[in-house]
């Protein structure tokens, strides 16, 4: 056996054989420790407990844990239930264990789910009363944004996606590079600055308003072949009537055309024609696509 | 809310029931031991053991003193609260099922399951002040009602007794003579198993839940249907909020199909609904399995549910919960 000696570690008066401490796994050493300490709570309901124990290497380890006790119900209780407060446990209770975990708080935050957002609640009843088959209480609003159908399909499962008039981002595009004032008539997500709002008052807008009756004969022309240059599309366009300017956008860095123009007919009636004829017709193993340039509102 | 849960019972859950100051929870389950927990933190007081059989529903008298429980071990039986002690048995020769006390706690209401060729029947008890008075003498058996009645309280100054169950019509009998005084129609009534039956605070209205996937609230004196709220799964409790004009709708499809699909399309929730505009207000989720109890604290600002998956849920409401719109 080993010797007896002196124990550093806890200090306790009587002597102790180190043999014997390496041999019982530590369990029968808890009287070496410091007793527990219970601090609080405190008026915050901060309790701490400082616990020391030994740890597999041997260490004496400290461990303080530090809980909050939060109220969880601030009730007024009557003077029998503070009474019943202290009555003792009785039944399976009583040999309850500490380590049963009977009762547990929940560590999943559980909230009132409410069926739709608050404040939506005006829109749910209208969409519900539709002749909807699937608006039943609680339903997702549907609307899709290509054919104004409710509650049958969203904009992107449109099955008239291709028949409609195209009036995304794409229009506002070809307007800024013409540098016009057009982005007024087209979507409503773009700035559009205050002068040419629709409310703007009509002293100083007879210049653009002169540039928008030129626009209003504009067309877009779209799937464009990227070897179409101007002179072609002013060729294609020339037999339906007067056109006052061509013009295909071309991208910047690489000079090659970026599939798409616009033309401009001095008359109206000519640029429709234009439309009615070459919208789906054939050029250069692209099938072009013409319209108006502006979304229309009639 | 973070709510507390509470998993004392092996079994599925069957009952809940506050105390009247509520600070205690009683909690009835398919295993044997009827429980009470402290409501505020959900600190198990204790349980109550002598059952041999499932219990189905508890009763808790005005003074928090005697606590009654029905069993399918064919008693039903007297405990003292506070030390578990049994103060006595009521013997029958089927199941007990639902058990309510009269206001005064001096009568109480058993009804027994259809067994072994016995019909359904209402028991209607004296309580004794002493128990060592107590007897299991009936002061009146009603019968009638086809299958088994699930819930049977008291109406009004304790001279009517409302009953439902399998059969889906809804009873009210005289407590004194036994007459069968009105029966809930064809048209307006349940049309499948009713399954609970709960009280208003002031015994004005009560609300009835059903298999048929809804749940009716009526007129306790005249049985006039005022509201239904309607859901998508099987109503297998109900609750009404003492203090707002909320109901809570507890259930889930059945217990057995419960493994066959994702929790989340069982709709284990208990559904709150505007009690006059028969609108969702919402949802709290939590249960694994169909919730089988639900009970409101009488302060209002606290309700528990019992699932088939053996756990109650105690919710101390949010303060958001008070200012709720629709």
């Amino acid at each position: 056996m080993a010797k007896p000696g002196s124990e550093p570690t806890t200090g306790q008066p009587q002597k102790i054989r180190w043999g014997e401490l390496e041999e019982d796994d530590g369990e029968d050493l808890d009287f070496l420790l410091p007793p527990k300490q219970v601090i609080g709570p405190d008026e915050n309901g901060i309790k701490k407990v400082i616990e020391y124990r030994f740890n597999e290497d041997g260490n004496k380890i400290k461990i303080t844990t530090t809980t909050r006790t939060r109220k969880l119900a601030n009730a007024r209780l009557s003077k029998r239930a503070v009474e019943r407060r202290s009555w003792p446990k009785f039944g399976d209770a009583v040999h309850e264990d500490v380590g049963a975990r009977l009762t547990m708080v929940s560590t999943e935050e559980i909230v009132l789910e409410r069926p739709r957002a608050p404040g939506s609640k005006q829109e749910e009843p209208k969409a519900a009363g539709d002749a909807n088959p699937f608006g039943k209480g609680g339903a997702v609003l549907m609307v899709c944004r290509t054919c104004g159908k409710k509650g049958d399909h969203w904009t992107s499962r449109c099955p008239y996606k291709d028949l409609a008039p195209q009036t995304e981002g794409f229009v506002d595009k070809p307007a800024i590079a013409e540098g016009t004032g057009a982005a007024t008539g087209t979507g409503k997500s773009t700035y559009v600055p205050p002068s040419q709002r629709a409310g703007a008052s009509g002293s100083e807008r007879s210049g653009t308003d002169m540039r928008r009756r030129n626009d209003e004969n504009s067309v877009r022309v779209t799937n464009l072949s990227e070897d179409t240059r101007e002179p072609d599309l002013l060729e294609l366009f020339r037999p339906f009537g007067a056109v006052s300017r061509v013009y295909v956008a071309v991208d910047q860095k690489t000079g090659i055309s970026r599939g798409f123009g616009f033309v401009n007919f001095v008359n109206r009636e000519d640029a429709q024609r234009a439309i009615n004829k070459l919208n789906g017709y054939g050029y250069d193993n692209l099938i072009l696509r013409v319209e108006w340039a502006t979304p229309r509102t009639n | 809310m973070r709510p507390i849960l509470m998993k004392g019972h092996e079994r599925p859950l069957t009952f809940l029931k506050y105390n009247r100051d509520g600070d205690l929870l009683f909690s009835c389950a398919k295993d044997h031991n009827p429980t009470v927990w402290f409501a505020d933190n959900g600190e198990r007081l204790g349980t109550y053991r002598g059952h041999n059989g499932a219990v189905w529903c508890c009763d808790v008298s005005k003074d928090s003193m005697r606590l009654i429980t029905g069993s399918a071990d064919q008693t039903a039986k007297l405990w003292n609260v506070q030390t578990g002690q049994q103060l006595f048995s009521f013997n029958f020769d089927s199941p007990a099922r639902a058990v309510d006390l009269a206001v005064g706690d001096k009568l109480v209401v058993i009804t027994t399951d259809p067994f072994m060729e016995l019909p359904s029947a209402i028991h209607v008890k004296r309580i004794a002040r002493d128990p060592e008075d107590q007897t299991g003498e009936s002061v009146l058996v009603l019968k009638g009602p086809q299958g088994r009645i699930n819930r049977a309280v008291w109406g009004p100054l304790n001279k009517t007794i409302i009953s439902a169950g399998e059969d889906a019509v809804i009873r009210i009998w005289d407590s004194e003579t036994g007459k069968l005084l009105k029966e809930s129609g064809e048209d307006v009534g349940h049309k499948k198993t009713i399954t609970s039956l709960t009280k208003s605070a002031d015994g004005s209205h009560f609300l009835t839940g059903s298999l048929d996937k809804s749940a009716k609230l009526w007129d306790i004196r005249t049985l006039t249907l005022i509201k239904t709220y309607v859901t998508e799964r099987p109503v297998n409790a109900v609750a009404m909020s003492p203090l707002l004009d909320h109901v809570v709708l507890g259930g889930g499809q059945d217990a057995s199909s419960v493994t066959t699909t994702d929790h989340r399309a069982g709709k284990f929730e208990a559904k709150f609904f505007d009690k006059i505009l028969q609108e969702e207000i919402g949802g709290v989720k939590g249960h694994f399995g169909p919730i089988n109890a639900l009970a409101f604290n009488p302060d209002g600002k606290s309700f528990s549910s019992g699932g088939e998956d053996g756990y109650v849920r105690l919710h101390h409401f949010d303060p958001d919960y008070f200012n709720i719109k629709i």
